[in-house]
């Protein structure tokens, strides 16, 4: 069929900010969509309110607007651009409820708005509990027993028939959301509550537990004449139980009979027809009884998905963009194969390796979170390693994770002979290996070591025989390696098992490079296999490789300029989607002006790793090694690790000494930034301003260099990243606490201690520059005060508050900095403002989480100008020259996965513990304000009950902000401290009991629904009880809840305004025309 | 122990031992399925030839009792990258290792079965040798050259049974048609297909006459599978031409090749044929495409049929080959993949309903 004549425009809304659940994988579905669509001559109009991604590039969509994903937005846009038809299966859950929203709005109906991919009785199908089971029934699919419940009574009914354990699971929602296990009343009250205050139609499905069975998935893929297609089978190393963004999963399916998988096959494309999915992914998960093979289906995504993107990456077929073209009405076998050209996408891709996905967890951020892994998604992001051989995928994977790890254990990291001292190591290993957690697979090798057979650890994980063997076959490896002079066939097998270089060298005493070196000269190299979808049965166009250790070698090298930009590995917190963007800007800058651009990367979700992305992509982990390996082959001209965030910096010495070129600032400069005491040099030099502080080695030191800079302080190790460990101190007692428990202050690794600046302003610069001219890209003043990490913190552009005379200061201190550092490319910098004075906070010689936001800001590209510019163009040349100041306001806030964390405290500090972001943009603070709150899912309320309680300190503060909120309608709660200084500023307030002082308090009040905002900062350095529950409870309802003075401040701005006008929506491209216009004046 | 995979072009590959201890010789074709090795071993249209997996890990659920599509494997040897060495499944009875020490079927591992592919792929399927042990590579290769290809040689006979028998409806069922069917090295599970659409199945020998099919006064007529060159069995072509317009006739794989030749048309050998089971073959008629089980080196010229006699019905979408025809006026039609899958998708399996559909109205008629 060809495509469809009658719709012209099409609306894809995006996923909006990165949650646990939804990362950058919607934003390489969506890109993909996109392009796709617009290559078949559609119009297409695009919806996300996260900035930091490439569909909301102005030149992604015909129609960009960064606006909140809300039903209420939504109409707004479709009244004003009037598209023919909406595609609600790219971004994600947040994309699907909206439509679905829409739908029931009646909004899609009025302004003629066809669905396409999925309708929405589909789209309820799979989604609702109950149709799904009533759906599977009738098709003859086997389920676990269930039962749904819409209220706690329901819910106790069902459990008694069923019986302990059980699984409990709220419907609509992401990522299990609010779901969890039960194996007893007190544990299945607790999460039934909470799984039916989470699902958006308070429903909550109450299911036999099929834990410890093997869970698979399916990607299948149907155009609109019914031709079914499977891309890929997906076996979780974790059992069920834990959820498949939590598990180690591996493609394809390994311990499956052709017979049994042709069964599941079958189920798969019954379950598609019969849902009614017309076209395009989904994603289906089965559950396998390990001992009778009994298939169970567990539920369908009627959408591409994280496993689909993982999917498009484990085999190179592109899900998402056949997906969009299937659903303008192309079918299967229409569409060609993009990478063996004369073959159609109506196949299924075989694929001739494995490949090991593992989640990457960011706990250290929540130390008081549970662990535990379960049914509910806790991972922040994920890498992919691909290999001739499971062992091989496996050990790339984890060193891939960006958690110091060279592979399965036997590296410096390594904690296996300190552990195996221990008389309790062996409990503690059963204990480790029975709950699930992250650091399980390492147990696995110390149970291997302490002698317990495969059995054992399947009896006590479930995890199938087959993986554990492998591990077993690695573990026992290691030990014949340990004991051996290293022959080449023993050389060649360690490679082959995924043994780095490194952690050969630390099993045979020996450092990395004098493996190396005679490894490579012993003619024992990395070669490059290309992923082609078909096993090698036809010729591959495209240019996707992954290192192994055989015979032949595919890579085809060119004769052009090359420049090899080094990714970011997996999303982890302080580390995410913004990252990404720059490689991917830098790539397609590059290839603009002729070179031949290799990119490397281990993140299945990005846009980065899509193989159309650059000229040839390379998906490996991000070592040392693994660089090399790959510079060795393609002999690049130059190499970019600017971009990725830490890791290719980490990366920068050790690439300089083996003889790379680093394009942009000097890896010097770098260090220059980075080392605390050159950098104290640097900032006496130019006569700028620090904040006063010193370095410690014992905790005596600290003290006293704690009382010589006078309290509070900032203390943090040295060397981390996204504020590690940092923490704002108050006393000599809490600083030996510091000293003693949260680090470990060593000779090597001393502490840094600042002067706090308390109450001051924190602004953040990006700037650009060619060694030459230095340009300001923007300069953004954060709302919450500074000792918020900057990550954490929402923004504004351009400064609100500042003066002239400030801001002109911080430009000079930064392109004093820019010239001193002699940046080529990005540099990013954090300053403090307190008392008319500018403090430097810290340099970032290489792009920003910002570089995004501040683009999309100015109109500017400043990513893909910073590459030309490293690749030695000047700013001059690109027409970039002078500091933009956007007449309209932008404001970034930042989203927390405080949801999946249910009980810890949402106090923002100096560790970044933020996952994502949004951005709003309109005429004036307040309503762009209102509008990055209403995109990060806590959208100000317009009246009702607001809850006020703070500390002593703001007190005085308070008052105009309560004035402010009553005038605009709204009731005041208060605690008695804050209702009698209210009283004082003469605003009423009804008074509330404590928690402690018994119902009805607070709590009760919320439960019922009648508080609608809270203001409540925390009273002192330790958090009361009360106020945790409080914030967290907040949290668990979705009530918004802002925990500083300039966050109230600024919400009340926001609440005043959308009161005055309400949300208005206005494309990406005017408010870009409204910054020329302006500029040409 | 050491053992080695010589190609007829010269390429050799040092690998591992496992299996039987043993040389043997075929020709070298590759297989893209993921799963199914137990069915591609045991599936003898696997004579004479040497089978390399293209996924890498193989052996990983064992070997059981259900999953085989003959008595024994018939697959020459073997090639892998990595073979298992524990089976993981809980209908496993054994490892693959054993199955084919058991059968004298030698492997060979940690061959970069890509590099392998690619050769094949560019030039095409060619003879080969697994050696188990030390063995001289140089005369090896000259042992390669000099043993026999696929081309005029009947394999057929070497898989086929010796006499006819019986394989009765199943248990409870009374059977509709009275089948016969001719094994060219025919797979189980055609036969259980046969009588799941309700049929009683006589089992012919390749060897049968067209009288001897006729005397059990079938009602429909099966060509079966089988190893090799269609055109070295001129006796079952024979049988075929002579039955042709007497009986609905459904053909499958070599059988569709010999009634390509039975109705006067030419066969010829593919570059590296289809072994896998991911190939999308189009019907024609409704313009779907199922994705289908795949196991030919050869394939019908169908405009070398005379008088256009047959319809092309089916066709590969991958290279365009004929995947299926059927006769413009008798119940007679064929395709060159597996509906009866194992291993592979269950998309065709719709083809042996139309069978029966064919023998309903040919009985009523
Ligand atoms: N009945 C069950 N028993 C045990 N574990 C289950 C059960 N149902 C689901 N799970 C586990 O929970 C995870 C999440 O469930 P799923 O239905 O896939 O929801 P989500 O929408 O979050 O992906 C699954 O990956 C699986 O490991
Ligand atoms: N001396 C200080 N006074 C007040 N706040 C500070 C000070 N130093 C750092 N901070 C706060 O801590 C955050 C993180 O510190 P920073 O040095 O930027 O570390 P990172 O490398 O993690 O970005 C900053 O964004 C700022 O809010
Ligand atoms: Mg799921
Ligand atoms: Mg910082």
């Amino acid at each position: 069929m060809p495509k469809r004549a009658d719709i012209h425009k099409i609306l894809i809304i995006g996923s909006g900010p990165i949650v646990i659940g939804q990362a950058c994988e919607f934003d390489y579905s969506g890109t993909q969509a996109c392009k796709a669509l617009r290559e078949e001559g559609f119009e297409v109009v695009l919806v996300n309110s996260n900035p930091a991604t490439i569909m909301t590039d102005p030149d992604t969509a015909d129609v960009t607007y960064i606006e909140p994903i809300t039903p209420e937005i939504l109409a707004k846009i479709i009244e004003k651009e009037r598209p023919d038809a909406l595609l609600p299966t790219l971004g994600g859950q947040t994309g699907l409820n909206c439509a679905i929203q829409l739908h029931d709005s009646g909004v899609l109906k009025k302004f003629g708005v066809e669905m396409i991919g999925a309708k929405e009785d589909a789209i309820k199908k799979a989604e609702d509990r109950k149709l799904f089971k009533e759906a599977m029934l009738k098709i003859g699919l086997d389920l676990p027993k269930s039962g749904l419940a819409y209220n706690m009574e329901q819910a106790k009914e069902i459990a008694k028939e069923i019986g302990f354990p059980l699984v409990i699971r709220p419907s609509f929602t992401l990522g299990g959301t609010g779901g969890g296990t039960a194996s007893d009343w007190q544990e299945f009250e607790q999460i039934t509550q909470r799984g039916l205050s989470y699902s958006m139609i308070s429903e909550v499905l109450i299911e036999e537990s099929l834990i410890g069975w093997k869970e698979y998935e399916l990607e299948v893929m149907r155009d609109l004449k019914d031709n079914v297609v499977i891309i890929c089978s997906i076996e979780n190393f974790d059992p069920m139980g834990i959820h498949t963004g939590d598990s180690i999963t591996v493609a394809p399916a390994q311990t499956l009979t052709d017979a049994e998988y042709q069964k599941m096959r079958d189920s798969a494309i019954k379950v598609i027809r019969e849902i009614g999915v017309e076209t395009g992914g989904s994603n289906i998960q089965f559950a396998v009884h390990p001992e009778t093979g009994r298939q169970i289906i567990i539920e369908m995504n009627p959408r591409v998905s994280r496993s689909s993107a993982l999917a498009s990456k484990a085999t190179g077929f592109p899900i998402a963009k056949i997906a969009a073209k299937l659903a303008v009405g192309y079918t299967l076998d229409e569409i060609p194969n993009d990478i063996t050209k004369e073959t159609p996408a109506s196949f299924e891709p075989s694929i001739d390796y494995c490949v090991v996905k593992i989640p990457r967890w960011a706990f250290e951020k929540f130390p008081k979170a549970d662990q535990a892994l379960s049914i509910q998604m806790k991972s922040v992001g994920e890498t992919m390693a691909i290999g001739r051989t499971f062992k091989e995928a496996l050990q790339k994977g984890i060193r891939s994770l960006e958690i110091g790890r060279f592979g399965l254990g036997a590296d410096p990291k390594d904690e296996y002979e300190a552990r195996s001292k221990s008389p309790d190591f062996k409990t503690e290993i059963s204990k480790k290996l029975s709950t699930p957690n992250q650091d399980r697979l390492f147990y696995i090798r110390y149970a291997l070591k302490e002698g317990f057979t495969v059995e054992q650890i399947f009896a006590l994980t479930k995890i199938d025989r087959w993986f554990i063997q492998n591990i077993k076959e690695i573990v026992e490896l290691e030990d014949e390696i340990k004991g051996s002079a290293m022959c080449p066939e023993l050389m060649l097998k360690a490679k082959q098992f995924g043994f780095s270089d490194k952690q050969i060298g630390h099993l045979q005493g020996s450092s990395e490079a004098e493996i190396r070196g005679p490894r490579i000269n012993g003619g024992i190299s990395a070669v490059y296999k290309l992923v082609d979808t078909c096993a090698a049965e036809f010729e591959a166009y495209t240019p996707y490789f992954y290192s192994t250790y055989e015979r032949e070698d595919e890579v085809r090298l060119s004769g052009r300029k090359k420049i090899m930009i080094l990714g970011g590995g997996p999303n982890r917190i302080g580390q995410g989607i913004e990252f990404d963007y720059c490689c991917v800007h830098a790539s397609f800058a590059l290839k603009e002006i002729g070179y031949e651009t290799i990119m490397v990367n281990s993140n299945p979700e990005t846009v980065s790793t899509d193989y159309d992305t650059s000229d040839k992509l390379y998906f490996e982990p991000l070592t040392i090694e693994d660089v090399l390996n790959i510079a060795d082959k393609e002999k690049p001209d130059g190499v970019i690790v600017q971009f990725g965030g830490q890791t290719p910096l980490n990366l920068a010495v050790a690439l300089k000494k083996a003889g790379l070129r680093i394009i942009g600032t000097t890896p010097e400069a770098i260090d220059i930034a980075e080392d605390r005491e050159k950098f104290k040099v640097l900032v006496e030099k130019l006569k700028l301003r620090q904040p006063v502080n010193g370095t410690a080695f014992t905790v005596e030191a600290a003290k006293e260099a704690a009382n010589r800079i006078g309290y509070p302080v900032m203390v943090r190790p040295s060397y981390v990243l996204g504020g590690r460990a940092m923490e704002i101190v108050y006393d000599d007692e809490s600083l030996e606490y510091y000293m003693t428990h949260a680090v470990k202050a060593s000779p090597e690794f001393p502490v840094l201690i600042d002067k706090f600046l308390d109450d001051a302003i924190e602004v953040d610069v990006d700037m650009i520059g060619d060694g030459e001219t230095f340009v300001i890209g923007g300069m953004m003043e954060h709302i919450e005060e500074a000792g918020v990490h900057s990550g954490d913190a929402a923004m504004v552009l351009p400064p609100h508050t500042l003066t002239k005379k400030i801001m002109d200061e911080i430009r000079q201190a930064t392109y004093a900095l820019a010239k001193e550092l002699d940046v080529v490319g990005l540099m990013n910098v954090q300053y403090a403002v307190k008392d008319g004075k500018v403090y430097i906070l810290e340099v970032n010689p290489r792009a920003s989480r910002t570089i995004p936001f501040v683009s999309k800001a100015i109109g500017v590209p400043l990513a893909k100008l910073a590459a030309k510019v490293m690749s030695g163009e000047k700013l001059k040349g690109l027409g970039f020259t002078k500091e933009i100041i956007p007449p309209q306001i932008s404001v970034k806030e930042s989203v927390f996965p405080f949801v999946k964390f249910p009980g810890i405290d949402i106090i923002l500090g100096p560790e970044m513990r933020s996952t994502g972001e949004v951005m709003g943009i309109d005429v004036d603070f307040g309503r762009a304000f209102a509008k990055s709150q209403m995109a990060a899912n806590s959208a100000l309320p317009m009246g009702g009950k607001v809850f006020i309680s703070v500390q002593d300190s703001h007190k005085e503060k308070i008052g105009p902000i309560a004035k402010r909120l009553r005038d605009l309608g709204f009731e005041m709660i208060a605690t008695k401290g804050t209702a009698a200084e209210l009283r004082k500023k003469g605003v009423e307030s009804e008074e509330i009991h404590r928690i402690s002082e018994g119902s009805p308090n607070i709590i009760d009040l919320m439960k019922n629904g009648d508080i609608k905002f809270i203001i409540n900062t925390p009273s002192g350095k330790k958090p009361r009880q009360d106020e945790v529950k409080i914030r967290s409870l907040a949290v668990a309802l979705g009530i918004p809840c802002v925990t500083t003075i300039p966050g109230a401040d600024a919400a009340v701005k926001g609440i005043d305004a959308m009161q005055k006008y309400g949300p208005e929506v206005r494309p990406l491209k005017e408010w870009h025309k409204a910054l020329q216009d302006k500029l040409r004046q | 122990m050491k053992a080695h995979l010589v190609l007829e072009d010269g390429t050799h590959f040092a690998g591992e031992q496992f299996g039987a201890e043993a040389e043997a010789f075929g020709e070298l074709v590759f297989n893209t399925s993921m799963t199914g090795y137990q069915e591609i071993l045991t599936d003898p249209s696997y004579k004479g030839q040497v089978v390399t997996m293209t996924y890498p890990l193989i052996g990983n659920y064992g070997v059981n009792d259900e999953d085989v599509e003959s008595s024994k494997p018939w697959a020459e040897g073997f090639v892998v990258k990595e073979l298992s060495s524990i089976a993981s499944n809980h209908r496993s009875r054994g490892t693959l290792d054993g199955y084919m020490k058991k059968y004298g079927i030698v492997g060979i591992q940690g061959i970069d079965t890509r590099a392998v592919t690619r050769i094949l792929r560019t030039k095409g399927a060619m003879k080969c040798v697994i050696s188990s042990g030390d063995s001289d590579v140089k005369a090896l290769l000259e042992k390669v050259k000099a043993s026999p290809g696929l081309i005029g040689r009947d394999l057929v006979k070497e898989v086929a049974c010796a006499r006819p028998f019986d394989w009765p409806s199943q248990p409870g069922q009374k059977p509709e048609f009275t089948v016969a069917a001719v094994d060219c090295g025919m797979k189980l599970n055609i036969l259980r297909n046969l009588n799941r659409i309700g049929c009683r199945v006589r089992v012919f020998p390749a060897a049968a006459t067209a009288s001897d099919i006729m005397a059990v006064k079938p009602d429909g007529l099966f060509l079966s599978n089988g190893p090799g060159d269609p055109e070295a069995v001129p006796y079952h072509i024979k049988a075929v031409r002579e039955l042709r317009d007497k009986l609905p006739i459904f053909g499958i794989c070599l059988g569709h090749q010999i009634l390509g030749l039975a109705f006067g048309g030419k066969t010829y050998k593919l570059k590296f044929g289809h072994h896998g089971g991911n190939h999308p073959v189009m019907d024609l008629r409704t313009r779907k495409v199922d994705i289908t089980s795949q196991n030919h080196g050869f394939a019908v010229d169908i405009d070398s049929i005379p008088d256009k006699q047959m319809e092309l019905t089916h066709v590969n979408l991958y290279d365009k080959t004929v995947e299926g025809m059927g006769h413009r006026e008798l119940p007679v039609f064929s395709v060159q993949y597996h509906p009866e899958a194992c291993p592979g998708p269950h998309d065709a399996e719709y083809l042996f309903d139309k069978f029966a559909g064919m023998m309903r109205e040919n009985k009523h008629a």
